[in-house]
């Protein structure tokens, strides 16, 4: 089986140099591939993004809510279980939350939203709402980056009808690119990477979009660092 | 698997006769064009990308075998397995294979073209394994045995009523009298049935619309979430993949992300765009434990090097046939392909042969309106001669369009000869019209004059005119 595999890749290789009129790269040719994929360099970026800090989180949260997401701004992680009871009240949902077992949601007091009731985990099929921890959020086009690992299942973005991600302010990014960046700061790609822009939909019943196709039918983003919070605390 | 392209005149025949069909082509003619015309004015560097992602691929193309190397090597570096296949007969039983030997019954399958190409679903269900689609549009085909007429809309051609009755006659265990008040209830119906298949599968199987070499990841680009769920609770994810879905780097992948989903949908962006890089690492409480990548080439190591080998920067965003005249007429079934529109029309003979779709490159009035839109700067009416030139000279077309031709090419060679002969053809035709001033029907050209009226010369030719007009200064 394994030789057969290799016997293949070979055939396949071979027809392909043969169309490329040569032989396996010489190796200074493949020297000079290898730099470019350790130097990974960028493309043309799209001028909308060339904006500081502040006006980049604005720019998020416009393409963010253009794309069905709503967005929330706070002072820090202990306003987040007030809010979070508000928000599902207003949007009569279930008050039982699955968070994700980060140290920055773990460390908010939910006991202080006494009917709020939670765990910490990945989702199960039965989960009607979940709390995340987003690794960055790119204004480009309102798109949040989340990675799986031990601290941020991936079944929190996909089972439940409601996913809540919460961010820093200093976790917007411009562009792709420097949320990519970020990400390999951090030690490289997890088994898993999702750039998700706005909840679940389809349009495939006549062109009509409906919004809650197989994942989440809301998503709500919540911003943490104090600029432009509603006043819930100081 | 192809089925019916030689039957491309037929198929079109009857496919403008299909009230059901005409319908929906008519309700997604203008939005096709409008919602990707709206994406392009948001981006003012949209042209400055196309140039950029078609200098990606030509790049990539150029070196695709050491990039198919240094891509296997990232990906069995975290943990995955590479199957290479030479054709769809050796996907197939590869994709088997691992079923087998992890035991699965059940396998949700989130949208591929390559699982169409190489007949992946016949191939399961008769080994006992039941494959489950679970994007909406490929989930009602699967129900009623049809075959995808859009290479990303796969049912754009049914309209509501087609989903109702179908839903009614799949879903026996819910009662009879429900009522679908909206779409969004078909969509939910849908929605409760997959979840459940969802957990229960023991594989997942996805597409890729980009591999990247230089982290080993696959990528898939969906906007209703079932690819994420497919590959993401069953033990096992299998990725289907044709070889030409490589990128060097992360950097080269977003921006051809930046110009496919504006081509496809007109959306800036689609809802998620996932990277998977191996199996589950220690810790991760989620996520499967076998990884696979089932590296499909079919045909198309065969096109590098070729006059075809510019096909092979397509990223399948459907810009093409959204515009095209004949596709926007026909429909995509017509094509008798898995692949339909313009990049149909080049890419199924390039896999099936040109024995099987010589007419499919025939299927163009050379308007050149999908060049225009295709994000990649794909030279498809070029492409599209190229095949009929093969046709000819293989003598695949029928005798009587060959001697047409070749009688036209000898008359349109010689200037002399042409003006000689038209203008007897239009003096004669001047003459014979001159009553009613137009033709209800001409020789030849029967299937012309069946829509409208040609109108008759005035009997003199064009170059016959300028010259005496010049001479009379």
């Amino acid at each position: 089986m394994k030789q057969d595999n290799q016997a293949q890749r070979a055939a396949i290789l071979g027809t392909i140099r043969r169309g490329l009129g040569r032989g396996a790269l010489p190796a200074d040719q493949a020297a000079m591939l290898r730099t470019r994929l350790d130097a990974h360099p960028r493309h043309t970026i799209p001028a909308r993004v060339a904006l500081d800090h502040d006006a980049l989180i604005e720019l998020f949260i416009t393409n963010a809510t253009r794309e069905y997401a709503t967005v929330q701004r706070l002072a820090d992680a202990a306003d987040l279980p007030a809010h979070i009871a508000g928000y599902l009240r207003e949007q009569n949902l279930p008050a039982e939350l699955v968070i994700a077992p980060h140290p920055d949601l773990e460390a908010a007091n939910w006991n202080d939203a006494p009917l709020l009731a939670h765990r910490f985990g990945r989702a199960q099929p039965s989960d009607m709402v979940s709390v995340q921890r987003g690794f960055a959020a790119i204004a480009e086009t309102g798109t949040l980056m989340l990675p799986s690992g031990q601290r941020s299942p991936t079944t929190l973005n996909l089972l439940p009808d409601t996913e809540i991600v919460v961010l820093q302010d200093s976790d917007v990014v411009g562009p792709y690119e420097d949320a990519f960046d970020r990400l390999r700061q951090a030690g490289g790609m997890p088994r898993n990477v999702m750039l998700v822009t706005g909840p679940s939909r389809s349009a495939d019943i006549e062109r009509t979009l409906e919004l809650g196709a197989h994942g989440p039918r809301r998503l709500h983003i919540v911003l943490l660092g104090g600029a432009g919070g509603d006043g819930a605390q100081g | 698997m192809l089925n019916t392209s030689p039957d491309f005149k037929e198929n079109s025949r009857r496919a403008m006769q299909d009230a059901g069909l005409q319908k929906a082509l008519d309700r997604a003619r203008k939005p096709f064009a409008q919602t990707r015309a709206a994406a392009v004015a948001r981006l003012p560097e949209f042209e400055t990308l196309r140039e950029t992602a078609k200098g990606i691929k030509n790049h990539t193309l150029a070196h695709l075998d050491f990039y198919l190397e240094r891509y296997t090597e990232q990906v069995e570096a975290h943990g995955g397995q590479v199957h290479w296949c030479r054709t769809a007969e050796d996907a197939r039983s590869a994709v088997l294979d691992i079923c087998r030997r992890v035991g699965a019954k059940t396998v949700t399958k989130g949208k591929s073209m390559i699982s169409e190409e190489i007949g992946l679903n016949e191939h399961l269900a008769e080994n006992g394994v039941r494959p489950v689609e679970t994007d909406l549009g490929e989930y009602i085909l699967q129900i009623r045995g049809e075959a995808p007429s859009h290479i990303i809309g796969p049912a754009f051609h049914l309209n509501r009523e087609d989903w109702e009755a179908s839903f009614r006659a799949a879903h026996t265990h819910l009662p009879a009298d429900r009522v679908f008040h909206e779409k969004r209830d078909i969509q939910a119906e849908a929605r409760a049935v997959l979840r459940e298949q969802f957990i229960a599968a023991d594989v997942g199987i996805t597409g890729a619309n980009f591999l990247i070499a230089e982290t080993g990841s696959s990528v898939i680009v969906t906007n209703e979430g079932n690819g994420d769920l497919t590959q993401t609770l069953p033990r096992v994810h299998i990725v289907l993949a044709s070889l030409e879905k490589i990128v060097p780097t992360l950097e080269d992948t977003v921006s051809l992300l930046r110009v496919l989903a504006r081509s496809a949908t007109g959306q800036e962006f689609s809802v998620y765009t996932t990277f998977s890089t191996g199996a589950k690492r220690p810790g991760d409480p989620d996520g499967p434990e076998e990884y696979h990548v089932i590296l499909l080439d079919n045909g198309r190591s065969n096109m590098v090097g070729t006059e075809f080998q510019d096909m092979l920067r397509c990223i399948r965003c459907s810009a093409c046939m959204n515009h095209c005249p004949v596709y926007l007429t026909v429909g995509g079934h017509a094509y008798g392909s898995m692949y339909s529109g313009p990049m149909g029309s080049v890419l199924t003979p390039a896999i099936f042969g040109a024995e099987q779709a010589h007419l499919l490159p025939t299927a163009s009035t050379f308007c050149g309106k999908c060049e225009s839109v295709c994000p990649m700067k794909i030279p498809l009416t070029g492409m599209m001669r190229h095949w009929r030139e093969r046709a000819f000279e293989r003598h695949l077309a029928p005798a009587t369009t060959r001697y047409g031709i070749r009688g036209w090419g000898f008359v349109a060679r010689r200037p002399g000869l042409y003006r000689s002969v038209s203008r007897i053809a239009a003096w004669g035709l001047g003459v014979m019209g001159r009553k009613r001033g137009r033709f209800g029907w001409l020789p030849l050209a029967g299937a012309w004059t069946a829509a409208r009226d040609m109108p008759a010369p005035e009997g003199e030719t064009f170059f016959a005119r300028y010259a005496r007009e010049q001479r009379s200064r």
